[in-house]
């Protein structure tokens, strides 16, 4: 390493050569889409669009930074930030205990946020940094050392409770092993026993208003003012938005406040009703662009870590719209978890961008900062 | 079992990691399509049902209820009114610190505490949009005092309501009904859409029968409202169409002065003008003043109304069935006539009694010692029971019976009023199904004179009357005289329903039996002479006392010794002018004593106010017609009546 400080032209440069133009076009056009949306979702409220548009700043340099994070270095940090994700987690746990109900931010001075949020980026990525040491296909006690790193978080956020945050860290940890080469018969084996699960779940690991949900899924009508007021609601909004849509600003059920969460976990039931399917049609196809460009780039990974954080990163991106997506048409239970990058909110957007930050930067050539 | 890789290897691992990649592209594709049938579904396929649901959300049908249809005499005096009531309102969401508000309010006007208790409950019941009445009537003094301190009282503003108001209290009260609060049973029965904002409905009376006249046709107002419910903008509205003013073809001053007259009895006045069957009077003692009801009458009140022994809810004149003595007699004469069984000249010896033949029951004649040789003029105008006796009996009931409904009598006139009852003409298989009975002989013979199981209304004399007064022509009584759809068209008169003519064999048979009823009142020896003296027209009538209580076989009636409930009633029935009748009418007073002494003096008046105050009414100057109203002293609620009667014929005067 020359011992010359590098000049800024240079680093602009390094930047440029690591951003992939496509995605960011992409998710430049979703952004914009979603803050069209959230404008009308806030009901034009001049407030949240500001804070909105600081969200949007801050996790556009988020990305900018992550994009300059190497794998290498990344698999290094990954037990220290995995470390640390888990230590917060137990800490807000005590101070949740300590009598203050359910907690989930962290406060550091005038900036809140969710510790658990971490964890969307730090499981895979410890996940990954230790298959990245071992042979693959996984034998037997890799994929156990590894379901023990994934279900430690996962139920310290389940504790919490937020069943949301925990499915989304659960997955990004569980595709981690499924592209480390899971085999066939444990991936059915898995799924097996999760069908066999879920009713002992249902009866005996759930809250009393997470079984509601589930029940409300398959009987909205049963609670109409209750639990299922949402999902009423929300596909009242979607169904009478149509093929065209009643127009931006127009959405009867939002505007009026009949869509309840509207700003958040439900703003797909605004743009739905807004832009009807044709809508959707445009907004699923930039999210399956998304996916894919992720999934594309995530194979251009230089090592076996770079991939698995890439692949992780990207099927995770789907799991939250299919997730959202599909409990906001009525067809999955309601668990909080945003749409992805439209869903106000600056903590789940910074991880977001950080993650596409990541992704982009997985191909750099390593080592560029040794010579 | 694959072979195991034991060596760590950059470009297997890639492989695995590409093929790994295309299953999950493949899995997420298979997912986002799922969901997206699921979009299609609810954009596509139900789209429809959800823009329903949507609309069901948002959109608020407010109703606006029409405004009630007046009701007028025929001479354009307001008999119901809408009176216009300004009230304190309130809505919640507007106030700021309600109980620091009322009490300061209370300071300011004069509010009972009953008044804020009512105010609060129903607030807790209604949406915090819709406005609470804390205050009813305010008067002009308490809207300004209110209007100048309202910036002190956010959320509080005076509203103007719509109140159903008798101007006249409780005169021609039985006929007109009333409007009160839409309850239950009504709610079953209405048509929700058109009473979605209406909060009162006609009860009894023409209000009743006209309801939907009346009423008019609702309108709303459709608004978009929030999930909360607060409005937000109108989307359309349709007014309301008010419903028709009516136009009676009762007059009130003959109303007034029948009701005046039988202010001391209980008992019921009709009038008809025999030509078109317009009710001019129908009077009801002792009567209720119909404002008590509109908003809901209180417990004290409709108790001592319904308590009260001389039950003045009841309307007598349609559902009073007495016994109409010898009112009937010269509907008798006529059916005997048009059967053959009597004829205008032969002539009958009477005895102070009838007795069927092998009989030795005495149908004792009123006058003991018998009307000797009479025919069928003097059997009418001195009353003679034992003609109609053996009138009746010769007939045999079956005939009888039938000639007698051909008056009306035992069935419903159809009058348009609600609650008419039909009284009873009796035949023998009504004995049969009611008693299981035989029908005697003797039941037929006291038919004849009006008594026994035989009963009639008021209006049923008085269409009787008409019947013979027209010669036989019928129309149907009605009350509704002309509607006005709008106050700028003009009035549209009710054509009257003809019905089927009483026929008779002779054509002189209506004079040889109307000649009977003049002589009542201008013969030198009829029943009601007195009654007809000076009369500066000539007029027939038919004085009638029913028997409310049996005598025994050898005993006789003496008033003195009967408690007021078992005295005879006093009936007249009468029309005039006696060549071309233009009023026909019948007086019932309630153990009152005979037919000749009281009612037959009040038909007379009811005649002379009709017939000489209308055919001179031009010429009569205003300190005349003041004298008219005699005891001016004793019936000062009546008195009160005719001053504002007076004042809103200046204003409104409207001739159909």
């Amino acid at each position: 390493m020359n011992n010359d400080s590098p000049n800024f032209v240079n680093i602009f440069l390094r930047w440029l050569v690591s951003i992939d133009l496509v995605l960011v076009v992409t998710l430049i056009m979703l952004l914009s889409l979603g803050s069209i949306t959230l404008f009308s979702a806030t009901g034009e409220n001049s407030r949240m669009m500001n804070s909105h548009t600081i969200h949007l700043i801050l996790a556009t340099i988020a990305m900018l930074i992550a994009t300059q994070l190497p794998s290498d270095m990344l698999n290094r940090w990954s037990v220290w930030i995995y470390a640390f994700g888990v230590l917060v987690l137990i800490m807000v746990l005590i101070q949740g205990s300590m009598g203050k109900g359910a907690q989930r931010w962290l406060e550091l001075g005038s900036l809140r946020f969710q510790p658990a949020e971490i964890m969307k980026l730090a499981v895979p990525m410890m996940v990954a940094s230790y298959f990245s040491k071992r042979i693959l296909p996984p034998n037997f006690k890799d994929i156990f050392v590894a379901s023990i790193l994934v279900l430690v978080p996962m139920l310290l956020i389940v504790k919490q409770p937020d069943l949301g945050t925990a499915l989304l860290v659960g997955s990004a940890g569980f595709f981690v092993i499924y592209f480390a080469g899971l085999s066939w018969k444990w991936l059915i084996a898995t799924a097996l026993t999760a069908m066999v699960a879920a009713p002992l779940v249902f009866f005996y690991g759930m809250h009393d208003y997470q079984r509601q949900r589930v029940l409300t899924l398959f009987n909205p009508e049963a609670d109409r003012l209750g639990s299922g007021y949402h999902i009423i609601q929300s596909t009242i909004a979607i169904g009478s938005g149509g093929f065209y849509g009643k127009g931006w600003l127009k959405g009867d059920q939002s505007r009026l406040d009949f869509l309840p969460e509207r700003h958040t976990d439900f703003i797909f039931a605004v743009f739905g009703e807004e832009f009807g399917l044709l809508g959707n049609m445009i907004l699923f196809s930039l999210y399956l662009f998304i996916i894919w460009r992720g999934l594309y780039l995530a194979t251009k990974g230089q090592d076996t870590f770079a991939r698995l954080l890439g692949g992780s990163l990207s099927l995770t991106f789907f799991i939250y719209l299919l997730v959202n997506t599909g409990m906001v048409s009525g067809v999955l239970p309601v668990v909080g978890v945003p749409l992805p990058l439209i869903s106000y909110g600056g903590t789940s957007l910074v991880t977001l961008m950080i993650a596409f930050g990541l992704l982009m930067g997985l191909r750099r050539r390593k080592k560029w900062y040794d010579e | 079992m694959k072979k195991r890789v034991t060596v760590k290897s950059e470009r297997e691992e890639y492989r695995l990691f590409r093929s790994r990649a295309y299953v999950a592209a493949g899995f997420i594709f298979v997912a986002l399509a799922l969901v997206f049938v699921r979009l299609i579904y609810l954009q596509i396929n139900s789209y429809e049902h959800y823009t329903e649901l949507s609309k069901e959300n948002y959109q608020k049908r407010v109703p606006i209820p029409p405004v009630r249809g007046l009701i007028y005499d025929r001479n354009g005096v307001l008999l119901a009114g809408n009176h216009i009531e300004y009230v304190l309102e309130a809505r919640e969401d507007g106030i700021i610190n309600r109980d620091n508000a009322l009490k300061r309010l209370m300071q300011l006007l004069p509010i009972n505490p009953q008044d804020v208790y009512k105010f609060k409950q129903k607030q807790r019941v209604n949406s915090r949009f819709q406005p609470v009445v804390l205050r009813k009537n305010l008067t002009e003094n308490e809207i300004a005092i209110f209007s100048a301190n309202r910036f002190r009282f956010p959320g509080f503003k005076v509203s103007v309501r719509m109140q159903r108001n008798y101007p006249l209290g409780s005169l021609a009260g039985h006929l007109l009904g009333y409007v009160g609060r839409i309850d239950k049973k009504d709610l079953e029965k209405l048509d929700k859409y058109e009473y979605s904002g209406s909060t009162h409905i006609g009860k009894s009376g023409i209000e009743k029968f006209y309801e939907t006249r009346l009423h008019g046709k609702a309108g709303y107002e459709l608004r978009e409202v929030d999930a909360h419910g607060k409005p937000q903008i109108k989307l359309e509205d349709k007014a309301p169409i008010a419903g028709e003013d009516l136009f009676l073809s009762i007059d009130i001053e003959l109303q007034l002065k029948a009701e005046e007259l039988l202010k001391d009895y209980n008992g019921a006045v009709v009038a008809i003008d025999p030509r078109n069957g317009e009710v001019l009077a129908m009077a009801s003692m002792p009567a209720y003043d119909p404002n008590l009801f509109v908003n809901g009458i209180s417990y004290r009140d409709y108790n001592s109304l319904r308590n009260n022994p001389d039950r003045p809810l009841y309307n007598r004149a349609l559902q009073g069935a007495y016994p109409p003595g010898s009112t009937i007699k010269p509907m008798a004469a006529l059916s005997g006539l048009n059967a053959g069984v009597v004829t205008p000249t032969r002539s009958l010896f009477a005895k102070g009694f009838f007795q069927i033949p092998g009989n030795k029951h005495r149908f004792r004649c009123w006058k003991k010692s018998g009307h000797g040789h009479i025919s069928l003029n003097r059997a009418i105008y001195q009353s003679c029971d034992v003609y109609f006796y053996d009138l009746a009996f010769r007939m045999g009931i079956k005939r009888y019976s039938a000639a007698m409904k051909k008056f009306g009598f035992g069935q419903k006139t159809g009058i348009d009023l609600p609650h008419e009852r039909s009284a009873l003409m009796p035949s023998a298989e009504w004995k049969r199904k009611r008693y299981d009975k035989f029908w005697y002989p003797g039941d037929t013979v006291n038919t004849g004179i009006g008594q026994g199981y035989f009963t009639a209304t008021p209006l049923q004399l008085a269409f009787a009357t008409s019947i013979i007064a027209n010669h036989g022509r019928k129309v149907r009584p009605h009350v509704l005289r002309a509607t006005r759809v709008s106050r700028n068209l003009p009035e549209k008169l009710v054509t009257p329903e003809r019905l089927p003519s009483l026929g008779v064999t002779k054509l002189s048979y209506w004079d040889d039996v109307i000649r009977g009823m003049v002589n009542v009142v201008h013969g030198a020896h009829g029943t009601a002479r007195r009654a007809g003296a000076g009369a500066k027209y000539r007029f027939a009538g038919k004085t009638g006392t029913a028997q409310v209580y049996s005598i025994a076989q050898n005993k006789s009636y003496n008033a003195s010794k009967l408690k007021k409930k078992l005295h005879d009633h006093a009936l007249f029935v009468a029309f005039a002018p006696a060549n071309n009748p233009r009023i026909a009418l019948a007086v019932i007073a309630e153990n009152a004593g005979g037919g000749s002494k009281v009612a037959a003096p009040i038909a007379r008046q009811l005649l002379d106010t009709y017939l000489l105050s209308t055919d001179n009414k031009k010429n009569v100057k205003k300190e005349d017609k003041a004298d008219l109203k005699v005891n001016q002293n004793d019936y000062s609620p009546l008195l009160d009546n005719v001053n504002k009667l007076k004042k809103i014929n200046k204003n409104t005067t409207i001739r159909p």
